[in-house]
């Protein structure tokens, strides 16, 4: 079973129709490269599925059960989370800080509950083993590499049970080793049965990455495929409409 | 020999020395340390317990304002009203004490005052948008002119019933012969540093003042926080309003004027950015120490009061200078 299914989902703004019929599932450990010029709906879809915005048609279900959302926070509670393209990261807070900024571990009783900094530390600083990075907890992001702020904002999502994470231009500002990194990053949350859709410019990454591409043009969908049976020229083709479509 | 976990864990960027070498709030303390040393040995008056009971006591309303105003300025915050606010808290009391009413009542109202003012900037601020700046200027206006017209801006100096309980409040010692402002500055201190860095609360005013936009989409609740952050600030104004009542034994509706300007260098001169993401309940109380120490000295060293403007300005902008060297240090 599909952990996300997307069926024939539309919004628009007035008069604009950013995001026309479009429908998909997501399997779990799978990575899918979503993909489209600038303006083709990417964004708008992804931020549904986040909870930003509410779909103007369509239905989407979350294992099977029907999914509502009004505020990105219930997104979370579902399992859904995001990594923004600009990382939403504190500098001036320490890597653990920010994994856990929103959902700070406490210890005590009622008013005198205080911050769990040696829990956090440690969960954090698992987390970033797991990731095979070599961010430390307490250092400040401030201070940090692309990949490592990468890593960072990676490990957010691995806090709770996530089931999909939704990663927007993960790569697009950061250096070819950092590229890498993050690469690998994407891999090891795949390998843990997490699905991940990989907003990408970036044909190389895609095809480096993912299992399979959904590439959108004005609203629609115009491809769904494996990446074994298509090709960067194909994917190049049906960004810019030079193809019409494909099954 | 491979690293374990524990060691990424335990691994902190700089050792407690040069992180102590690296903070603006050690070197102010130093500063203090030697300016106290040196007038210790320069003249005669300076350590007397008289003066020292003086300075620390002075220091007090101050560092007292500054604590709730590091609060706002981490969040990259400014609030302009706090004198004005200090001062309609002060003359509330001293009103509704005048009129009749007990100490309790007159405390009641004057910290209801204040909060009702930190609300509204907040909200204002929060909610609607509004540069901090601006409001809290308007409120500056705002807050000291209705002090006027609750005093019919007269000098109130008779407290009703409660009379003496209130100077004791605000003159006696009754600790150790520590002077009470004092005292309350402490618990104060602690309590915001308590606050700023083991409560969830704090760290999302660090967080705020960082990246509000990430704070915002990582499920912080911004906007509430910004209102509470003036609240306690006009609070701290407020709580010193009253103690400074009670010593003074008289209010005057030019009370607190031109404070927040004194407030602000004391945050700024210990470590606080004004762009927000960094401050300390130390630094504030250390801020506002070399303030009143080098505002103390000038007299005692016999130098024209008209220097003080200069000595005081010139150490706000040597307190920055260090923090900019050690950031250009590291942007190179």
């Amino acid at each position: 079973m599909s952990v996300l299914e997307l069926a024939n989902i539309s919004k628009h703004f007035g008069a604009i129709q950013a995001v026309n019929d479009v429908s998909f599932s997501l399997e779990a450990g799978e990575v899918v490269g979503l993909m489209g010029d600038n303006g083709a709906g990417k964004s708008t879809l992804v931020k549904m599925i986040a909870g930003n915005f509410h779909p103007s048609h369509g239905t989407m279900r979350l294992d099977g059960k029907e999914l509502v959302l009004h505020k990105p926070a219930e997104a979370r509670q579902h399992g859904i989370e995001i990594v923004h393209q600009d990382l939403a990261l504190c500098n001036n807070l320490t890597a653990a800080a920010n994994v856990y900024l929103g959902r700070e571990l406490r210890r005590g009783f009622g008013p005198l509950r205080i911050l769990d900094y040696g829990a956090m530390y440690k969960r954090a600083g698992q987390l970033f083993a797991e990731l095979k990075s070599e961010t430390r907890p307490r250092d400040l992001v401030k201070q940090m590499s692309g990949g490592q702020r990468q890593a960072v904002a990676i490990a957010r999502t691995m806090l709770s049970q996530a089931k999909i994470v939704l990663m927007d231009e993960p790569t697009a500002a950061i250096s070819v080793r950092q590229v890498a990194e993050v690469l690998n990053l994407i891999r090891h949350l795949r390998d843990q049965g997490i699905a991940v859709v990989l907003i990408s410019h970036r044909m190389p990454d895609v095809f480096d990455v993912a299992d399979r591409v959904i590439v959108m043009r004005r609203g629609r969908k115009v491809a769904d495929k494996k990446i074994a049976s298509s090709s960067p020229e194909e994917v190049t083709g049906l960004i810019t409409g030079a193809i019409e479509q494909v099954a | 020999m491979a690293v374990t976990l524990d060691q990424t864990i335990a691994q902190k960027q700089h050792t407690f020395v040069s992180r102590l070498f690296a903070n603006q709030t050690f070197w102010v303390v130093i500063a203090v340390i030697l300016a106290c040393l040196f007038l210790s040995v320069a003249t005669d008056s300076f350590a007397t317990s008289k003066n020292i009971f003086n300075i620390t006591r002075n220091v007090t309303f101050v560092a007292i304002v500054a604590l709730g105003m590091t609060f706002v300025i981490i969040t990259g915050g400014i609030d302009l009203s706090v004198g004005s606010v200090l001062c309609l808290s002060s003359m509330v009391l001293a009103v509704t004490m005048h009129a009749g009413y007990s100490i309790e009542v007159g405390i009641l109202a004057s910290i209801a005052t204040a909060l009702a003012i930190g609300a509204f900037n907040g909200m204002l601020i929060a909610y609607l948008g509004f540069p901090p700046f601006v409001v809290t200027l308007g409120m500056l206006s705002v807050a000291r002119s209705l002090a006027m017209v609750a005093s019919n801006n007269t000098v109130v100096f008779q407290f009703g019933p409660d009379h003496q309980k209130l100077l004791a409040l605000g003159g006696g010692a009754w600790v150790f012969g520590i002077a009470n402002p004092v005292l309350y500055m402490i618990i104060l201190a602690l309590i915001t540093g308590f606050i700023l860095r083991l409560t969830k609360f704090g760290r999302h005013i660090f967080a705020i003042g960082g990246n509000e936009h990430a704070a915002t989409l990582t499920g912080v609740p911004v906007k509430q926080i910004k209102v509470v952050v003036y609240m306690i600030s006009a609070l701290s104004a407020g709580i010193a309003g009253i103690i400074q009542t009670g010593w003074l034994g008289a209010v005057t509706t030019n009370l607190g004027n031109g404070m927040e300007l004194q407030v602000i260098a004391a945050t700024v001169i210990g470590g606080a950015n004004l762009a927000g993401g960094v401050g300390t309940a130390l630094g504030a109380v250390v801020g506002a120490a070399l303030i009143e120490v080098i505002r103390n000295s000038l007299g005692l060293l016999g130098i024209n009061a008209f220097w003080q403007g200069t000595f005081i300005g010139g150490a706000i902008i040597l307190a920055v200078l260090f923090d900019r060297i050690r950031n250009f240090r590291r942007s190179d």
